[in-house]
């Protein structure tokens, strides 16, 4: 299972909107606490006394009201429940809006080697960023063989055996102006099991491509920064496999396929692949047809709801003529 | 299914050429070839998946092969790490 310490926490480089502006002020020793769940904890409760169902594994989030609820232990002199607090080996206390505790907090925090980070953001903004931060960390993930391009909006996941030309019909796509996330390898990732993300594997080494016959390519030099993506959500799954002439292929595509990566369904399409079949139109059309789905239009069951429509219309006016003919 | 674990034993590691002898011993065969490091688990038959598990010097690596030709290619790969890549 994946970890990360507060160093890491306090390392971590996030886009500006997400920064979490934290500093450490005391307990340096517990630098190298893991945090092992994704779990936030205001500790009022335990604060107040009150110890049962206390998750002491998880970041402690001191706001203004744990801040003033402390602020008023400490003038009456009581820190039993401060200091049992801290021997439960809490990972680390973060305090909001740049609050600084007494020193004898900073003492308690120093002797159990907790530590105390600051924090200048609010309550409910910080713990917004940090449960993101959290949920990104302990994403369950996968790694898998296949490419990821984003076709109009679509991030659609390209699988198939080696050569069957994944990364030649990528390379046409993105010729075409759509985007490469990630040849060969994508890093799968359940974001609260209802997104499935995917990216590179190494930030070094995505954007590269290997085409037989050429080598390995960079595909931000070739083509510019923009026909990349860093990340993009899974939203189609496109199959290619080799044309087997004794397997029947969806002809009109009524019924939707689906693959469950990491417990999140994704729609999926086995699409076979011939000598003169162009695979990329074929999948900027799917993923034209996908974006129409999640729009509530499903070409093939209007299609078939049409069809049942015109059949109604003309058994009714066959009846009519039918009439007509016998008077 | 056969499954190995061999250790790379060159220098600069499996870099772009060790990587090109892998895939290329590899798709001699018909049997699929993963390749697993830690919790990374890729396809031996692509280039690019090779490089990506950033195998350096000594790191160890569970290969396990799987199909009719199973065997011979797992003692294929084994003799490539054996030779140090010819490096």
């Amino acid at each position: 299972m994946t970890t990360c310490s507060i160093l890491e926490l306090l390392d971590i480089d996030l886009k500006e909107q997400n920064k979490l502006q934290l500093s450490c002020i005391a307990g340096r020793l517990g630098l190298s606490n893991k945090i092992t769940s994704s779990k936030i904890s205001r500790p009022g409760l335990p604060l107040s006394g009150y110890f049962e169902a206390f998750a002491g594994e998880a970041v402690q989030v001191f706001g203004h009201g744990e801040q003033s609820y402390v602020t008023m232990l400490e003038e009456k002199g009581d820190y039993k429940n401060i200091e049992k607090l801290f021997s439960y080996n809490v990972p680390c206390c973060i305090f909001t809006h740049s609050f600084m505790p007494s020193n004898k907090i900073i003492e308690i925090a120093e002797n159990s080697g907790t530590p105390i980070l600051q924090t200048t953001l609010i309550s409910s903004d910080f713990s917004r960023h940090l449960y993101q931060l959290l949920d990104e960390i302990f994403a369950p993930t996968k790694t898998i063989h296949g490419v990821l391009v984003e076709v109009y909006g679509i991030g659609v996941l390209i699988t198939g055996d080696s050569g069957v030309g994944k990364s030649e019909t990528a390379l046409e796509l993105i010729e075409r102006g759509h985007r490469l996330i990630s040849d060969d390898t994508v890093k799968l990732r359940n974001l609260g099991s209802t997104y499935l993300i995917g990216s590179g594997e190494n930030p070094v080494l995505a954007h590269h491509m290997e085409i037989r016959g050429i080598g390995i390519i960079n595909l931000a030099n070739i083509f510019g920064v923009g026909a990349i993506r860093e990340k993009k959500q899974i939203q189609l799954m496109v199959h290619l496999e080799e044309w087997d002439s004794t397997k029947s292929y969806d002809r009109v595509g009524e019924d939707t396929m689906s693959e469950t990566l990491l417990g999140i369904a994704v729609a999926k399409l086995i699409i076979p692949v011939k000598p003169g079949r162009n695979i990329p139109i074929i999948i900027e059309t799917a993923a034209r047809n996908e974006r129409l789905k999640q729009l509530g239009y499903f070409s093939a069951k209007e299609f078939d709801q049409n069809v049942l429509k015109w059949f109604e219309s003309e058994a009714a006016r066959k009846m009519y003529y039918i009439n007509e003919e016998n008077t | 299914m056969v499954s190995k674990e061999l250790v790379v034993c060159n220098r600069a590691g499996i870099h772009a050429r060790p990587a090109a002898m892998i895939v290329k011993v590899a798709n001699k065969f018909k049997s699929d070839l993963f390749m697993i490091k830690e919790d990374m688990k890729i396809n031996g038959k692509s280039i690019m998946g090779v490089i990506t598990l950033g195998a350096g010097y000594k790191s160890k690596i569970l290969i396990s092969c799987e199909g009719e030709d199973e065997k011979d290619m797992a003692d294929a790969i084994e003799k490539l790490f054996e030779n140090r890549f010819e490096e």
